[in-house]
């Protein structure tokens, strides 16, 4: 019966590029017997048993894409009964608001906010930091999570974004970064992990957070 | 504690391989680069450049497969340029599993290219590749012209200027190549990569010339260069990636080790 130990991860493609990465990084780290699949199918999400929800580009298309697909309810579906990893631009879209294209209302996931860094973001001593945020910066681990299992505190991952999101229920931060002033890069709740940086892109400790989050039970 | 600066091993590909030329004669191979990358990956590089400098367009195809190739098997970022001309050429190259595309004469001759393609692509994902060279005489005040054709045309542009634009059209990143720095081991050009870097709020990799680990530390400090991009000095076994790391976190800077 091997199609009984089957197990899918459905990796949500609403029209937003590329998600080569993150499939082919899912794929470097599963098992025999998962399955990646990179999929627009409500029916393929419903039946996967855990979902990643990437994200890339402006908050507007993102939300825009999300609902002319016809995908809102099988994300929020997903979120309600499996693990759900949302990386990226895919966090900024759980939140109830990003002042990104001049305002978009969000899923509404958790409640807060997804805020500019400015074009005149400065570090602590007063020099200009440059505006996207791009680049390996350190994460700081803020709960033992799952998904940060095997991973050192303070490891570096590839970020490359100018929003950020501050929730408003500090109890869900599972991770913060430090650039000019500290924000959050992780958020957790129940079965549903996010993440502001690009696990596929962040070698081997990234490889580590998707190996967790497929051998994840969805359990905080 | 913060954001690292980056460095960058540059795989200049010529007909499939890895090739380096002194100020692009002379070329010299350096290996397949499917492995050339690997190699980088494993030694901790912050990302990587594949540039396609493949004079004839019958062979993106070959560049197209390499890159899957590259990008099925390093979980760091990846940016193809050379060659890209349209937003079909850019959405060929992500699809191949490019992260960031670097588009640099295409840009010369049509700006408003670089904004179609941030619109379209996001900023995120949009180099502009800047080839600069001195065009002030000893005496006057500084002064760097952007040139195409592999350094042998000028534009007339003049190259802070013509970053501001770029930014200003949705550039999420600028590549500075100093031509007459390139492939001559004398360091960047680091009058050009400050007033860049400080003239814009994206960041900026620093390119051309490196001939040694103290012009890394330069392009970072002097320069302000957010990233260095180098070829020779790794491809050739000069210096390897954690090396470079080791002796720019010795300097104060923060690196990603």
């Amino acid at each position: 019966m091997t199609l009984a130990s089957n197990k899918t991860v459905a990796v949500i493609d609403y029209g937003m590029g590329n998600l080569h990465s993150v499939a082919k990084a899912l794929e470097h780290v599963a098992d025999e017997n998962t399955q990646v699949i990179v999929t627009s199918d409500p029916a393929v999400i419903e039946a996967a048993d855990r979902v990643l929800l990437p994200g890339v580009g402006a908050i507007r298309d993102c939300i825009g894409e999300m609902y002319s697909t016809g995908l809102v309810p099988s994300i929020q579906k997903a979120m309600k009964e499996k693990p759900f990893l949302a990386i990226c631009v895919g966090i900024q879209s759980l939140m109830s608001h990003s002042e990104e294209n001049e305002g978009v209302d969000c899923l509404n996931h958790f409640a807060g906010n997804a805020l500019f860094f400015g074009e005149e973001h400065k570090d602590y001593d007063g020099s200009k930091l440059k505006v996207p945020h791009m680049g390996w910066n350190q994460v700081k681990q803020s709960i033992a999570h799952p998904l940060w299992k095997d991973i050192p505190d303070q490891a570096r991952f590839y970020f490359v974004h100018s929003f950020y999101v501050v929730p408003e229920d500090k109890s869900e931060v599972a991770g913060t970064c430090d650039y000019g002033h500290e924000f959050c890069v992780a958020l957790a709740r129940d079965n549903v992990f996010a993440v502001q940086f690009h696990p596929e892109k962040s070698h081997k400790d990234g490889l580590q957070l998707y190996k967790n989050f497929l051998n994840w039970d969805g359990k905080p | 504690m913060g954001l690292a600066k980056r460095i960058i091993p540059c795989l200049d590909v010529d007909n499939g391989r890895v090739v380096k030329g002194v100020q692009f004669l002379d070329i010299r191979d350096a290996g397949d680069p499917v492995e050339v990358a690997k190699r980088y990956d494993e030694q901790g590089a912050d990302e990587i450049t594949f540039l396609d400098i493949t004079a004839s367009s019958d062979d993106r195809a070959t560049t197209v497969h390499m890159v899957e190739a590259i990008a099925s098997q390093v979980f760091i970022p990846l940016t193809v340029g050379g060659g890209i001309r349209t937003c079909d050429d850019i959405r060929r190259m992500l699809n191949a599993g490019a992260d960031k595309v670097g588009i640099n004469t295409a840009a010369v001759f049509n700006p408003e290219f670089v904004r179609e393609a941030a619109q379209r692509f996001g900023s995120q994902c949009i180099v502009v590749a800047i080839d600069a060279k001195k065009v002030s005489q000893e005496g006057e005040e500084d002064k760097w012209e952007i040139f195409t054709h592999g350094g042998r045309k000028p534009t007339g542009l003049d190259a802070v200027e013509w970053a501001k634009k770029m930014v200003d059209y949705g550039a999420g990143e600028i590549l500075l190549t100093s031509m007459d720095r390139d492939g001559t081991k004398n360091g960047f050009d680091l009058g050009v990569t400050r007033a860049i870097s400080e003239a814009v709020h994206v960041p900026v990799i620093a390119s051309g010339g490196v001939g040694n680990l103290e012009h890394l530390v330069d392009g970072v400090i002097q320069g302000k260069a957010d990233a260095v991009l180098a070829a020779s000095i790794f491809h050739f076994g000069e210096y390897t990636v954690p090396e470079a790391k080791e002796f720019m976190a010795e300097r104060g800077i923060e690196m990603r080790l």
